[in-house]
């Protein structure tokens, strides 16, 4: 027996006009209309708007991630978890996943940003994992833009603010500069997060007659709408208008649920928990109740509120943060209360598991919602969008042949102070990147390295993205990215073991978008194949467009990877005067996508085909060396190619050192010094390890190139010979320079 | 000996002081809740780094109304020993346990590093395991590390000896190059003129584990260990 939910007092009438205004089109008006029966309430239609938007529904996209590889033997719960779990042996599993917060980050960077790490943190305490680590890749616009500093400033400022406070190191991260993001910057947060096994959570509802808890912040007003109408349409000039729909944080309370959450799950008293993140309330209540395929009745009445006078529409909607959605077993809640009363936090029930599998709002005495719960969890539209090449390509294409050769030195120099390339030192130590005494090797390695108390096992995590590869071919670009992230982790190594992604692209309704993301998705899913590391998590960011102007396409790949003993981690730079340094790769470099193409201001070329067997050896060897201890550095090369790399490895924390390359190539070849692609390693190793390296690696050749050397110089063949203490200095001051100092 | 750590809401570095001390030195440690005044026969109380209620209002500025802060004074008053690190050093001076105040950092940025140390003072039961001159390497992380006090209250922290640690840089001069927050006399860590109470802005238990960072921080703990026998 139901009762035709009632229009809350003062609603705005429903109709096609308003349901546009909602972002819905005018079928998704039709087919809510034929699920319900009647015509939407004017709640219910915000409800609708915000479960069938893009970022909650994944209707764009969901076709095309079901072609990617989930399973493995490391792989811990099923799908449609907040977070995936691998299991990483003593009987601990991580726990993480990332996600983009890129519009209300452009809008209002502090919060947009310190909100996104807020989210993405809640995404991983609610699966009863201990948050860890956090990282973050971060897409500006041009460095000369007059809004980027303002905008790093803010974002950074943000991660920092709300990631120092909640006490979770933030370890690694990518930040880059592109007049690609010029009027859409990215801003992609990961967490990872460690439990007992027995200790995970599920947030599927189960148990009719369960109490269902509201626990943390009190609601209010912020973030309505922020899934819908922010995350899910295009910038135009009107955006900044938008500002009210970005939330706001806070990352104490954060802490002490955190805190409250971890304590909650140890009584055994919880069925079922959720954070309320994208959609709050409703998509929180009708996921939980629709994985479990029950229905969910809410009393809006009882809902904690943080200013008088909240209309359903806005109670239901509202995205304010730290709060959080559990099932409790039946007669156990006050055993919850309790913890979350000695954390000074609000619990309290507003509604009950019910049988019958609607989603039931009541508000004053009267029924305000009455939907199908798989109406609103899996019954959203699914689109089969077109995806069609681009007529022309993106970017005009010139062979790579046809760049200028300058003067190699002042190529290395301007390469080494150029702001892709350049220390980001004056980003990350804002970032407290040591609270819970986990972190080996923190930012500026080539990944963070993270120990595991009580065992020998740790876990090595990188984050990367290649948009400039991937503007040129999607397919190959987000090969590469795969293999790059990966790359860096063994380099550690560590053995990569699993994936979370955030897809990055502009408007899926336009085909050639729909392509980018098609073939981004594919080659995604060919490389995690191929690595046998499984996308346990992930996250799709559409609509990343400025008055018709997309950002390139952007996966953001986050591989993490599994010590068997973190005491064998390998740094990234040299240590021992004497070591040979080799060079092992899979293809030649080539200048296409480059870092030295860009400086350049030359644009286009063509990516090489990768062969995913030699780049799987490539890891696999890096692995094996690391743990026949045969290795005492290696650095994956990338921006600014094996010259830089070279640079960056003389540069040991606690003493610079030297490096005498032979000529290996001429002077003036710059594919050589300076080319990327897939994929090159700079090792160190003592000589006698030489013949073991070698036999580990092949087919892949290990060639010697020269040696460490005690008196700090870089030489390079016959055409750069200068002191490391001066790169050193270019490539530490580069970004202070551009973007204002911070000591 | 037996350690209490002190845990406030929003307190962050509470758990890696109680795994410092108990997992890594070995030491009969517990963490101690604010809400409760009992100190629970701790012989050095130690208040940790984080941001104590957010730190909304001003670092510590709440911390120091806690019902476990009352018992810490008393315990100070009675010549206890009291270790506050970062925000414990923030809690010491807005409670009047220490003299000064920490301001916000020249930069007016947060800033997470390692930074090197000159013990000024070996006499004193936080430092005695090292020797005056010695330098250490630890850790900090902080937005709001900025000692600042009046210059007559400076000369006589000098004359007293109660500047414990300063900021200095690799030749172990106190350049102000090297000087990361700005400190007046780049001054890292002061004790009370009984030398029972001591704050400092770095952080030795995250410099405990030769595999996390060295193990510079240990001299601290050791100091304090040995003046408690």
């Amino acid at each position: 027996m139901s009762e035709a939910p009632a229009a809350a007092p003062g609603e705005p009438k429903v109709d096609l006009a308003a349901a546009r205004a909602h972002g819905l089109t005018e079928a998704e008006f039709a087919e809510i209309a034929r699920i319900l029966g009647r015509v939407p309430t004017f709640t219910e239609l915000g409800v609708f708007s915000v479960m069938w938007s893009e970022h909650c529904s994944y209707k764009s996209s969901r076709k095309h991630l079901k072609t990617l590889p989930r399973e493995g033997p490391n792989v811990v719960g099923g799908p449609g978890e907040n977070a995936g779990a691998i299991d990483v042996g003593d009987g601990w599993v991580a726990v993480f996943k990332i996600e983009s917060h890129n519009h209300p980050s452009y809008v209002e960077p502090y919060q947009g940003a310190a909100t996104g790490v807020g989210g993405i943190l809640r995404d991983i305490f609610t699966m009863g994992a201990r948050p860890i680590a956090s990282m973050d890749s971060l897409k500006f616009g041009a460095i000369g833009h007059p809004r980027t500093r303002y905008l790093v400033n803010g974002v950074v400022g943000g991660i920092g603010g709300y990631g120092n406070c909640v006490g979770v190191p933030t370890v690694a991260g990518e930040v880059m500069f592109d007049p690609g993001y010029n009027g859409n910057i990215l801003v992609n947060a990961f967490a990872l997060g460690l439990a007992r096994r027995e200790d995970l959570q599920s947030a599927r509802a189960r148990g009719v007659g369960n109490p269902v808890l509201y626990v943390g912040s009190a609601t209010g007003r912020d973030g309505i709408h922020g899934a819908s109408l922010l995350a899910s349409a295009e910038f135009d000039s009107e955006s900044e208008a938008k500002r009210p729909t970005v939330q706001v944080g806070d990352p104490f309370t954060e802490k002490l649920l955190i805190e409250a959450c971890l304590e909650a799950i140890k009584t055994g008293a919880i069925a079922a928990i959720q954070d309320m993140g994208a959609a709050g309330l409703t998509s929180s209540s009708s996921e939980m109740a629709g994985r479990g395929g029950l229905g969910v009745e809410l009393d809006l009445d009882r809902v904690p509120l943080r200013e008088p006078n909240l209309s359903p529409y806005e109670i239901l909607l509202s995205e304010s943060q730290e709060r959080m959605l559990i099932v409790a077993e039946h007669g156990r809640e006050a055993e919850l209360a309790a913890v979350f009363e000695k954390w000074d936090l609000h619990a309290v029930v507003i509604g009950t598991i019910t049988g019958d599998g609607r989603w039931r709002a009541r508000f004053r005495g009267k029924v305000v919602a009455d939907i199908p719960v798989s109406a609103l969890s899996d019954d959203a539209p699914l689109y089969d969008r077109p995806a069609a090449p681009p007529k022309r390509p993106p970017i005009e294409a010139r062979p790579s042949a046809a760049i200028a050769r300058p003067e190699p030195a002042a190529a290395l120099r301007a390469l080494l102070s150029s702001p892709n390339v350049a220390s980001r030192r004056m980003v990350f130590r804002q970032y407290d990147s040591l609270v819970l005494s986990n972190t080996v090797a923190g930012p500026g390695g080539d990944a963070a390295v993270l120990r595991i108390k009580g065992s020998r096992r740790g876990l090595a995590l990188k984050v990367d993205s290649n948009p400039r590869a991937c503007a040129l071919d999607p397919y190959l670009g987000a090969i590469a990215t795969v293999c790059e992230a990966a790359r860096n982790v063994a380099c550690t190594g560590a053995r990569p073991a699993a994936i979370t992604n955030c897809l990055n692209y502009g408007n899926p309704e336009r085909p050639e978008i729909m392509w980018q993301f098609a073939r981004g998705v594919a080659g995604l899913g060919a490389a995690a194949r191929a690595f046998n590391t499984p996308v346990i998590s992930g996250n799709v960011s559409f609509y990343n467009e400025t008055e018709g102007r997309a950002i390139p396409p952007t996966p953001t790949i986050a591989v993490v990877g599994v010590f068997a003993d973190v005491s064998l981690n390998i740094k990234h730079y040299f240590s021992f005067p004497g070591d040979l340094i080799l060079l092992v790769r899979t293809a030649p470099p080539s200048l296409a996508a480059s870092e030295y193409a860009d400086l350049h201001r030359i644009h286009g070329g063509e990516l090489a085909a990768i062969d995913l067997a030699r780049e799987r050896r490539l890891l696999d060897g890096l692995v094996e060396c690391a743990e026949r201890r045969l290795l005492r550095s290696a650095h994956d090369v990338s921006e600014g190619g094996m010259a830089v790399a070279l640079a960056e490895a003389c540069f040991n924390p606690e003493r610079d050192l030297g490096a005498e390359i032979e000529p290996v190539a001429t002077d003036a070849d710059a594919e050589a010094w300076f080319g990327e692609g897939v994929s090159s390693v700079i090792l160190s190793a003592p000589a006698e390890n030489l013949k073991a390296t070698h036999d580990i690696f092949a087919p892949l050749e290990v060639r010697p190139i020269g040696r460490v050397s005690a008196a700090a110089r870089l030489k390079l063949g016959r055409w750069f010979d200068e002191d490391v203490a001066a790169l050193r200095g270019l490539y530490e001051e580069a970004l202070p320079g551009r973007l204002g100092r911070h000591d | 000996m037996k350690w209490g750590v002190v845990s406030f809401p929003g307190s962050l570095d509470d758990r890696d002081a109680l795994w410092a001390l108990r997992d890594v030195l070995g030491q009969d440690a517990a963490l101690l809740w604010h809400k409760d005044e009992a100190l629970g026969g701790a012989e050095c109380v130690v208040l940790p780094g984080g941001f104590s209620y957010g730190d909304y209002l001003r670092c510590g500025a709440i911390a120091r109304f806690s019902p476990i802060m009352k018992s810490v004074a008393s315990f100070a008053a009675d010549g206890g020993l009291v270790l506050g690190i970062c925000n414990g050093f923030q809690i010491l001076c807005e409670a009047h346990l220490l003299p000064g105040a920490l301001t916000r950092n020249r930069s007016l940025a947060f800033v997470c590093d390692f930074v090197n140390l000159r013990v000024e003072n070996a006499a004193t039961p936080f430092t005695r395991a090292a020797h005056r001159g010695e330098m250490l390497r630890l850790p900090i992380k902080h937005g709001e590390g900025c000692y600042v006090a009046p210059e007559d209250e400076l000369r006589q922290l000098e004359e007293r000896g109660q500047i414990l640690l300063r900021y200095v840089d690799e030749r172990g001069e106190a350049a102000d190059a090297a000087n990361p927050n700005g400190s007046m006399r780049s001054i890292a860590g002061v004790a009370n003129d009984r030398f029972n109470v001591f704050g400092l802005m770095p952080h030795p238990e995250h410099a405990v584990e030769a595999m996390l960072g060295g193990v510079a921080g240990r001299k601290i703990f050791e100091s304090i260990a040995g003046a408690a026998r």
